[in-house]
């Protein structure tokens, strides 16, 4: 089990709760797609996985450990583990493509040597070998989106949350960034990701709908209270 | 990522040459202020020192109404061990500075004009000593200490020295929350970074040592450009002073040790300015989530 939420309930200020009486697990390895409604909360409920908000009641477990109220010097290397690629992309503007890419390692402590041939490669992959030093006010919607999700991904995170990762790209690059997302999956590592097109769902076997309104959730496949299967099978 | 050992990726992650345009300006201002009244403060200390050194074994051997007996007065005490010289003051210097204080008036007046004789003890020596043996020859002789007369002046001159370090301390501390609002500033600027940073798990010290590092350059900029001009000021005023220090017989107006503590000040001033910056950023960090 990667995640577990009791009882979880959140309210920003002093407004009605945004999320209310969350209670599910996640599994080490599954693939959930989260949707929902725009202002449903789906963001919301990404920043409590990524440890970015802590939840105004109930509990959080993570990596083996509850995460409620923890210290804040213990939650650094926990995000370590958790890749994230933001609604709003949030790459650092004065730094290069490679720069924003290589952050996640050079904040592990890696070396630049030992770090140049990963980024150069995650940049490939993606597509943006050539604009490699460019700063991201010079990138498209599309290619934005692209460094944020090899930055997500460049330190093999155990946990990826991506919340609309594929809102800014056509459907080919969409597709190639599914299945990145998915073959990671199958490396081991678990998958939340928050978006409105539901195609997504049926190009990755396994994957698990889990959709979320009124702050609640529901899980029309079941996905919550059944942990899947292993994926092949899953798939077969 | 520490202060001292940072890679050029990890500079890049703050924009800019400087934290902001107006912290080293600041800074040198301070500096410089400080550096002055730490300047005048330990040449008042050195000077009470000095004063109260030369002060501290000289005496005046006095006979009230002695006219005309001043070489006597003088051989009364003249070999013992505990007097290193004795000279008699002529009596035209007596009735010259006699008359400085009292006027004209006083050559026709009466007046009892006293035998005086300027002595230097040996250090340690028991003045009470020197003066019983004058006592055998002359019983109403007075052996004084020009330390007492020189007590106040003495006394306000160290007065002075504990306030300019006290104003070098309120300097320190106006620059000190100068930094704590330049940082605060900086935070506020990087806000997007830093929250990108804790999200790939940068730690509060990783954060820290970036703006830390920023507002350490930043200070020393501004600490050597403070410190070199009151430098070149200082050696400006203590240049002419130093006729009148040799006339005065005093040397140098302070010592190495202040001249040392003197060109620290800018350096400790950056340390200051470093560790107050890693301050602020940790606790305003400890304000977010
Ligand atoms: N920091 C905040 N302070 C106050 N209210 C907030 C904050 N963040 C979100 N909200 C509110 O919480 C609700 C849920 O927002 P959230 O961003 O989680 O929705 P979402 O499902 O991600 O929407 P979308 O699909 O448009 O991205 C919204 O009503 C929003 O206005
Ligand atoms: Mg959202």
């Amino acid at each position: 089990m990667m995640v577990s939420f009791e009882g979880v309930g959140l309210r920003y200020g002093t407004e009605a709760e945004v999320l209310r009486d969350l209670d599910f697990t996640l599994d080490k390895r599954g693939f959930y797609v989260l949707t929902g409604p725009s202002g449903a909360g789906k963001t919301s409920l990404l920043k409590l996985l990524y440890l970015a908000q802590r939840p105004t009641r109930g509990r959080i477990t993570m990596f083996d450990q509850e995460v409620t109220d923890l210290p804040r010097e213990a939650l650094p290397p926990l995000r370590r583990r958790i890749g994230i690629v933001y609604q709003d992309f949030r790459l650092i503007e004065h730094l290069s493509a490679f720069d924003n890419v290589a952050l996640p390692l050079r904040i592990a402590g890696m070396s630049d040597a030992d770090l140049e041939q990963p980024v150069r490669e995650m940049l490939a992959w993606v597509g943006l070998s050539d604009r490699a030093r460019a700063k991201p006010p010079t990138l498209s919607g599309g290619e934005q989106q692209r460094v944020a999700i090899a930055r997500a991904v460049i330190a093999r995170p155990e946990l990826l949350i991506a919340d609309e990762p594929t809102g800014n790209v056509d459907a080919e690059m969409a597709q190639r960034l599914v299945g990145l997302f998915s073959g990671l999956n199958q490396l081991g590592t678990t998958v939340v990701l928050a978006t409105h097109d539901l195609s997504l769902v049926k190009q990755v076997p396994g994957a698990q709908l889990v959709r979320l309104e009124g702050g609640k959730l529901s899980d029309p496949t079941g996905a919550l209270r059944h942990p899947p299967q292993r994926r092949e099978e899953a798939g077969a | 990522m520490s202060v001292l050992r940072m890679s050029a990726a990890e500079r890049r992650l703050l924009p800019g040459g400087r934290l902001s345009g107006a912290t080293p300006w600041l800074i040198a201002i301070m500096t410089f202020v400080m550096m002055l009244v730490a300047a005048a403060g330990l040449t008042v200390s050195h000077g009470a020192a000095t004063l109260e050194d030369a002060s501290a074994s000289r005496y005046t051997l006095q006979l009230p109404g002695g006219a005309g007996k001043e070489e006597a007065l003088a051989a009364s005490i003249r070999g013992l061990p505990q007097v290193r010289s004795v000279e008699a003051v002529p009596r035209e210097a007596v009735v010259d500075s006699l008359e400085r204080w009292l006027g004209a008036a006083s050559e026709g007046a009466d007046l009892p004009i006293p035998a005086l004789a300027e002595v230097t003890l040996t250090p340690g020596a028991d003045a009470a000593v020197v003066e019983k043996a004058a006592r055998t020859k002359f019983p109403t002789a007075q052996l004084s200490s020009s330390r007492s007369t020189l007590a106040p002046l003495v006394r306000s001159l160290r007065a002075l020295g504990w306030v300019s370090l006290g104003l070098v301390l309120l300097i320190g501390l106006a620059a000190g929350a100068a930094v704590v609002l330049a940082t605060r500033a900086a935070l506020a600027a990087n806000r997007s970074t830093i929250a990108v940073m804790h999200g790939v798990g940068a730690t509060d010290a990783q954060v820290a040592a970036l703006f830390q590092r920023r507002m350490a350059l930043d200070a020393l900029a501004g600490a050597l450009v403070g410190a070199a001009a009151a430098g070149g000021l200082l050696l400006l005023l203590f240049g002419a002073g130093q006729v009148s220090e040799r006339w005065l017989g005093g040397g140098a107006p302070i010592g190495p040790g202040a001249l040392f503590v003197l060109a620290l000040l800018p350096f400790a001033a950056t340390l200051i300015a470093m560790t107050v910056a890693r301050g602020a950023v940790i606790a305003t960090l400890r304000r977010t989530p």
